[in-house]
C-alpha cells in the first residue's frame, strides 16, 4: 500500500514538473506578485504634492510645514492665498491634499486652546486621502509631543482614536498588508485551483476510469493526488514570508511553529475547496472558471486584502465572513505583526478548521467510486 | 461462466441505453460486441467493469456480482476505455510501472504476460505516451491492462483510429491472450473484425439482437443478397428500393447491397432498371452474406444506411 501511495505521489510530481504552465504559475507567480506589489503597486506614498494656505504665518505654522516636508511623505508644491488658487491646483492634479492653517494658530497652540487644522483632499481618491490624513495626524502628534516636552503647560487634546489604529503599523507600510494578501492569493491558486484542475484533467482525459476500476481506496487516490500540492504550497508560503521579511522588512513577532501550522491549516482549507470543486465539474475549463469566480474573486475582493472590509456595504461584509482568506489574513497579521498566539486567534482558527471539515465532508459524500 | 448477465438494464432519463441484456460467456472466449455508435456498447462494458451501476437485472464477472463485490471484481479485470486514457506526459515505462504499482504487482515478475506486446515498445521506453502512434498507444494501453494478470479483459473499441496493419497484429495478439484462458470482451464498430471473434453479439439501440458464431450468423441469413453497381447508384437508391420484393437497398462502400425476399428475376429486374432510366452501365451479381449483411438484415424498419465505421 505504501509503495502504491509513493508511486502516486511520484506520478503527480511528474505531472507538475513536466507541465511548463503549471510550473510557471507555481514558482513564478508568487515571486512576480511579491515584486509587483512590493515595488509597483504601493498604497503608501512618497512625496505626495500638497499646497499650504497659511493664514497664521507664525513660527509654529512654518515649523509644521517644514516637518511635513521633512517626513518624506509630502512635497510642498505651492503656497496659496485663496480658495480659488487651491481648487485650480486640485483640478490640474498638481496636489493630492491642501493644508489650511487658521489665523493665530501659533498663539492658540501656545495657550493650549484646541485648534483645528483643515486638510482638504481629493475625494476621487479616497484611499489616498485616508492614508495621507493618517500621515499628517502622526506628524501633528509628534509635533505636539515635542512641544510639551519643551515646556510645561496643558496640551491640546491629542487624537487618540487614530493612534490606536496605527499602533501595529505606525508608518502604514503597505508591505504589511500585501504580504499576507499575496500568500493568501498564491495558496488559493495553487492549492485550490491547481488541484481542482488536476483532478478535472483526470476526468476529462478519462484516466480516472482506470484508477476507479483499480482496487485502490478512493482516500488514497485523493491524498496521493493532493500531497505534492500541499508540499509545494507550503514551500511557496515560506518563500513569500521569507521575501517579505528579507526584502520588505516585514516584522515577525510571533511563533514560527504557529505560523507554519496556520499555513498548513489554510492550505487544507484551500485544498478542500479545490477537491469540492473537482467533484462537481467534469472538464478543466469548468474547473478553471469555478475556481476563478468562486475562489479567486472573493479572495482578492472580499478578504480585506485590497479593499477594507469596513468600507464595504453590509451585505458584502456578511459575504466576506464566509471567505476563508479573510480569516487567514487576520491570523497571519496577528502572528507576524502583533506577535499574538492561539489564545487570541482562536476564533479565526476555529472558523477555518470548521470550513475545512465541512468541505471535506461534502466532497467525501460527492466522491463516487462509480462514475 | 466468465461473464453472465440476466436482464441487465441501464437508463439515462428517457433513453434506454442497455435493454435487458442476457449474456453467457465462457472462460477463454473472445466475445465481440458489434454495433453502430450509440448502440449501448460502452454502457454495457461500463456496467460490467463496475464503473457505472445497472438500473436493473443482474451481472456476474469472474463469478462475482458487479453490485456487491465490485472491489473484488476490480482486481480481476483489465479495461481499455474507448479513448487513449493513459498519462500522455509520462513515458511508456512510467505509465506501465505506475499501473503495475496501482494493482500492487511488479513489472519484472509479470513481464511474461506482456512480453510479446511490450518487447516492440521497449526501444521507445522513454518516449512520452502522448507522442506515440495510434498502434503504439494501443499496445501500451493493452500492456497496462494486462500487467496485473486479469481473468477478464474488457476492450472498448480498441482498434478505432488504428491503421489496418496494426489492427491485424492487435487481433493476432488477442487470439494468443485468449489461449492462455483470459476471457476477452471486445466491442467494435468494424464488422470485418467480427470474423476474429469466437462469438459475436449484434447490438442495436440497447438490444442484443443475436448472439452466434460468425459462421452461425451467416448460416441463419434469410433471403437473397446481391451487389449492384452503377455510375448513378447514389442518386437512384429510392428507385431501387421501390422494386417489388426488395427488402432493403443499402449503400455499402462502392456498391449497393440488395436484400431480397425472393431471388432476382434477371429479365424483370433489367426491364425495371431500363424503365426507371438507370444508367445502362450497371452490373449486379449474387453474393454470400458477411456479418455486416446479417446485421443489416436484422435491423427492423429502416431501409437507410446504418452508421458504420469503414
Amino acid at each position: 500500500m505504501w509503495k502504491t501511495f509513493l508511486a502516486f505521489v511520484v506520478k503527480e510530481f511528474r505531472h507538475i514538473l513536466r507541465d511548463k504552465r503549471t510550473l510557471i504559475i507555481m514558482l513564478g507567480m508568487p515571486i512576480a506578485l511579491m515584486l509587483i506589489f512590493g515595488y509597483a503597486v504601493r498604497t503608501d506614498f512618497q512625496e505626495a504634492g500638497f499646497a499650504v494656505w497659511d493664514q497664521a504665518r507664525d513660527q509654529h505654522s512654518q515649523m509644521l510645514v517644514e516637518r511635513m516636508t521633512a517626513s518624506g511623505y509630502f512635497l510642498q508644491k505651492a503656497t496659496v492665498q485663496q480658495k480659488e488658487e487651491m481648487e485650480q491646483l486640485f483640478r490640474q492634479g498638481e496636489i493630492k491634499v491642501a493644508l489650511v492653517i487658521p489665523p493665530s494658530f501659533g498663539e492658540m497652540l501656545e495657550k493650549g486652546v484646541p485648534t483645528q487644522l483643515q486638510l482638504i483632499s481629493d475625494g476621487t481618491e479616497p484611499n489616498t486621502a485616508t492614508t495621507l490624513l493618517y500621515y499628517l495626524n502622526s506628524i501633528l502628534l509628534t509635533y505636539q509631543r515635542d512641544l510639551s516636552e519643551k515646556r510645561f503647560g496643558p496640551l491640546p487634546p491629542p487624537n487618540i482614536s487614530i493612534e490606536q489604529t496605527m499602533v501595529y503599523n505606525p508608518e502604514l507600510k503597505s508591505t504589511f498588508m500585501f504580504v499576507p494578501g499575496v500568500i493568501t492569493v498564491v495558496l488559493m491558486l495553487i492549492s485550490a485551483m491547481l488541484t481542482s484542475l488536476s483532478i478535472a484533467k483526470e476526468k476529462e482525459k478519462r484516466t480516472i476510469e482506470l484508477l476507479l476500476i483499480s482496487p485502490l481506496p478512493p482516500l488514497l487516490i485523493i491524498v496521493g493526488k493532493v500531497l505534492p500540492y500541499i508540499l509545494l504550497s507550503l514551500l511557496n508560503g515560506l518563500i513569500i514570508i521569507g521575501m517579505g521579511i528579507a526584502i520588505f522588512d516585514m516584522p515577525m513577532h510571533g511563533s514560527w511553529l504557529f505560523l507554519i501550522l496556520s499555513l498548513v491549516l489554510f492550505i487544507m482549507t484551500a485544498l478542500s475547496l479545490g477537491i469540492f470543486i473537482s467533484t462537481k465539474v467534469n472538464s478543466q475549463q469548468t474547473a478553471l472558471f469555478a475556481s476563478l469566480l468562486g475562489l479567486m474573486l472573493p479572495t482578492v475582493l472580499l478578504s480585506g486584502y485590497i479593499f477594507p472590509i469596513e468600507s464595504m456595504p453590509a451585505p458584502l461584509q456578511t459575504i466576506s465572513n464566509i471567505t476563508p482568506a479573510k480569516w487567514f489574513i487576520i491570523i497571519i497579521k496577528g502572528i507576524m505583526l502583533k506577535g499574538i498566539g492561539l489564545k487570541l486567534l482562536i476564533k479565526p482558527v476555529t472558523i477555518l478548521a470548521v470550513m475545512t471539515f465541512a468541505f471535506l465532508a461534502i466532497s467525501w459524500k460527492n466522491f463516487k467510486i462509480h462514475l | 461462466m466468465s461473464i453472465q448477465t440476466e436482464g441487465l438494464l441501464k437508463r439515462y432519463g428517457q433513453l434506454t441505453a442497455v435493454n435487458e441484456v442476457n449474456l453467457d460467456i465462457p472462460q477463454g472466449e473472445i466475445f465481440g460486441l458489434i454495433g453502430p455508435d450509440g448502440a449501448g456498447k460502452s454502457s454495457l462494458i461500463r456496467m460490467l467493469t463496475t464503473l457505472i451501476k445497472p438500473d436493473g437485472g443482474k451481472a456476474k464477472v469472474a463469478g462475482l456480482d458487479v453490485e456487491t463485490d465490485f472491489i473484488l471484481i476490480r482486481k480481476s479485470i483489465g479495461y481499455m476505455p474507448d479513448v487513449f486514457a493513459l498519462y500522455e506526459d509520462l513515458s511508456i515505462a512510467e505509465n506501465l510501472h505506475f499501473f503495475a504499482k496501482v494493482f500492487g504487482v511488479s513489472v519484472e515478475k509479470n513481464y511474461e504476460l506482456i512480453r510479446e506486446i511490450y518487447d516492440t515498445l521497449k526501444p521507445f521506453e522513454n518516449r512520452r505516451a502522448g507522442k506515440l502512434s495510434g498502434g503504439m498507444k494501443q499496445k501500451l494501453a493493452l500492456s497496462c491492462a494486462l500487467i496485473h494478470q486479469p481473468e477478464v479483459l474488457f476492450l472498448d473499441e480498441p482498434t478505432t483510429g488504428v491503421d489496418v496493419v496494426s489492427r491485424k497484429e492487435f487481433w493476432d495478439i488477442l487470439g494468443r491472450i485468449s489461449q492462455r484462458g483470459v476471457t476477452i470482451f471486445v466491442s467494435t464498430p468494424y464488422m470485418d473484425e467480427a470474423a476474429r471473434c469466437h462469438r459475436v453479439g449484434l447490438m442495436q439501440q440497447g438490444n442484443i439482437m443475436a448472439i452466434n458464431t460468425p459462421q452461425g450468423l451467416k448460416d441463419t441469413f434469410e433471403g437473397w443478397l446481391y451487389t449492384f453497381r452503377s455510375p448513378d447508384m447514389y442518386s437512384r437508391l429510392e428507385e431501387l428500393r421501390a422494386y417489388p420484393d426488395m427488402e432493403k437497398a443499402v449503400l455499402f462502400g462502392d456498391s449497393v447491397h440488395l436484400f431480397m425476399k425472393k431471388p432476382l428475376d434477371p429479365k424483370n429486374f433489367e426491364q425495371y432498371l431500363n424503365q426507371k432510366g438507370i444508367s445502362p452501365q450497371h452490373q449486379w451479381e449474387e453474393i454470400s452474406p458477411s456479418v455486416e449483411d446479417c446485421f443489416i438484415a436484422m435491423q427492423k424498419g429502416t431501409k437507410e444506411t446504418p452508421a458504420f465505421a469503414k
